[in-house]
């Protein structure tokens, strides 16, 4: 009999409690997480049910629930207005471009910052590098504005001094992809180069120590262990931009492009598109749709990269 | 040969890191010198422009060197300052108010996700994560905030939007990761809840952890515009940026209404204004940087360790 009880009392241990003395247990654990809770509740998990928009036919009086439904309507329109394949291929492009300089010129840096070996010099360069990433886009636009000015642009008026006709960027849609791929590596490298700086820092320093004693110089130490080394933290860094590949950096196209129709087919991004829909417009069930269509892309790009990564090298991979 | 590289080793003392060869050191110096001057260059150049009278601004155009010197696009900025002077209330109100409401979440969230005997930690921290990952984009957002949360011109428009980031969230969570256990064991049999042992014991022990979320926050509340363009139309609420955009675009617009009308341009130093405010409203994060950048490096590491 005795031997029963044992029995059943070591069957009711490895029985999961029941669920409300578990939540008893920690309800001041769960009342802390009751403001992040409400917060991703309100303006991360509502707003997903308010894709139902982008098959509406949005209506004040309806809102956004109770709109009358009008089946693929907004999507057809986003096709006949021709624009959406040019937008994706430029958030595409743009982004590609922004994610593979980004990687080479942030691991460059920090492998060059570590090379440097006054310390007076390393932190003021460090320092400088880092000041763009404080700033907002609206003082980059001003920047623009200094530099590419047609009339007064510091560009210009050197060309005019050397007696070399004046440069109109805002009339060249061609020069832009190189003009923002610039100023987008320009304001986040310092940042970026900090994150594999850290890396660096923290790596076994008798590797290098070997290496030295096995006579390798100092190329072949960057080549072989640095490098590797910062492979980890190059792949958490490329994930997480490839789950934003369709999403673009809306300050840096909005507050350097504005508004001119003229440079829209190289500089239109989704988010430019969008946006200019629902403000300028009032397309709202377009703009819906057009959110929809981007939401839908970003996260099946990043689901089947996490899927092929999670697969060749499971550690690399974002959940 | 050993013996030798050893000595030399040893002989470098404390920056054993940098590795030595004198092309590497040539080429770092000056790719990290070009880079860096690249980098503080345009800064340079808004410096100089917001100095320059603007009558040599009209005539020569935005300068690369200082030839002449006046603070009269200073002066004019501040003429009227109630303006300018109510924009920096309200971004320093924003992104004081902002700033210590979304730490004290941040931290605690991460500090919950991170304890684990919590036994939902998992469900909880996918279910703060995937909204990262999927979202329902600008338009059901924005009209949720217009028309359900009546955000139009309303302060709660330029702090809740940033209020709570998940990745903050995993950063607190990845840095009380690193307290040990047995700091909250102990205080649970002295009888201590949960809520007094992250009070009084955990955010003691995170002040690199709550430094490095403060300056994160108070970068993106101050640098803000994007969330005072769309929910804010009243003038005495703009933001230091907004109010920067505002006065970058419509200066635009006067002088090319000046020059279309055939009116002679005011006499108003437009092109040096511009430039003055743009000092004016990034002076002071740029000015408090220096203090920063040593916690901000530090906050940076916590970063880049995988939540």
């Amino acid at each position: 009999m005795q031997v029963k009880a044992g029995a059943i009392n070591r069957d009711l241990a490895h029985q999961k409690p029941p669920l409300f003395k578990t939540l008893k247990k920690h309800w001041l654990l769960l009342a802390m997480l009751l403001p992040a809770t409400i917060y991703v509740v309100v303006f991360s998990y509502i707003p997903m049910t308010g894709i139902v928009m982008a098959f509406k036919n949005y209506q004040y009086s309806g809102g956004i629930y109770f709109s009358p439904w009008c089946g693929l309507d907004n999507f057809k329109f986003l096709a006949i207005a021709g624009k959406l394949w040019q937008v994706t291929r430029n958030t595409l492009l743009y982004n590609v471009a922004f994610i593979l300089l980004g990687i080479v010129l942030e691991m460059g840096s920090a492998i060059l910052l570590n090379e440097v070996s006054k310390k007076w010099f390393r932190k003021t360069a460090q320092t400088f590098m880092f000041l763009p990433y404080f700033i907002s886009w609206v003082v980059v636009g001003a920047i623009m504005y200094n530099v590419f000015n047609y009339e007064r642009g510091v560009v210009n008026s050197m060309l005019v001094t050397l007696g070399i006709k004046p440069f109109d960027l805002y009339n060249t849609p061609g020069a832009w992809p190189a003009v923002l791929i610039a100023l987008k590596l320009w304001k986040q490298t310092g940042y970026g180069s900090v994150v594999y700086l850290a890396a660096i820092t923290g790596l076994d320093q008798q590797m290098y120590e070997a290496a030295t004693i096995d006579g390798a110089n100092a190329w072949q130490k960057i080549r072989r262990i640095t490098i590797p080394s910062l492979i980890p933290t190059m792949m958490i860094l490329l994930l997480l931009g490839v789950g934003n590949i369709f999403r673009g950096d809306f300050g840096l196209f909005y507050q350097t492009v504005k508004t001119s129709a003229l440079l829209q087919p190289t500089t239109d991004v989704i988010d430019t598109y969008v946006f200019r829909m629902l403000i300028n417009n009032g397309d709202v069930g377009m703009a819906a749709a057009a959110g929809l269509y981007q939401s839908v892309l970003c996260f099946a790009t990043i689901t089947v990269c996490n899927f092929l990564v999670k697969k060749v090298q499971p550690e690399y991979a974002l959940y | 040969m050993i013996i030798s590289n050893h000595f030399k080793l040893h002989s470098r003392g404390k920056h054993i890191r940098q590795h030595g060869s004198a092309s590497v050191s040539i080429i770092s110096y000056l790719f990290i010198g070009l880079f860096a001057l690249l980098c503080v260059f345009p800064f340079y150049l808004i410096i100089i422009a917001s100095l320059t009278p603007e009558s040599s601004l009209i005539r020569d155009g935005y300068p690369i060197l200082l030839k002449s010197f006046d603070l009269q696009s200073y002066a004019l900025c501040l003429k009227n300052p109630t303006s300018v002077l109510l924009a920096y209330a309200n971004t320093i109100t924003v992104t004081a108010c902002g700033t210590i409401i979304a730490v004290f979440i941040a931290a605690m969230t991460g500090y919950v996700l991170s304890r684990m005997d919590f036994p939902y930690r998992n469900k909880f921290s996918f279910f703060f994560f995937f909204t990262t990952l999927f979202n329902g984009g600008l338009v059901p957002w924005y009209i949720l905030c217009v028309r359900y949360l009546g955000m139009k011109n309303s302060y709660t428009a330029l702090v809740l939007p940033l209020l709570f980031s998940v990745w903050n969230m995993i950063i607190a969570k990845s840095f009380m990761k690193g307290i040990p256990d047995a700091i909250t064991e102990s205080a649970k049999i002295d009888g201590a809840n949960d809520m007094t042992i992250f009070i009084r014991l955990i955010i003691p022990l995170s002040m690199p952890l709550l430094a490095t979320l403060s300056l994160f926050s108070a970068l993106t509340y101050w640098n803000d515009w994007y969330n005072c363009m769309i929910f804010i139309t009243n003038e005495r609420m703009f933001t230091l940026q907004y109010y920067l955009q505002r006065m970058l675009g419509s200066a635009q617009a006067m002088r090319l209404v000046a020059e279309k009308s055939g009116i002679a341009l005011p006499s108003v130093p437009l092109e040096g204004m511009k430039m003055a405010m743009t000092i004016i409203a990034t002076g002071p994060i740029v000015l408090l940087y220096p203090f920063v950048q040593r916690y901000f490096v530090k906050g940076l590491t916590i970063g880049a360790v995988k939540g």
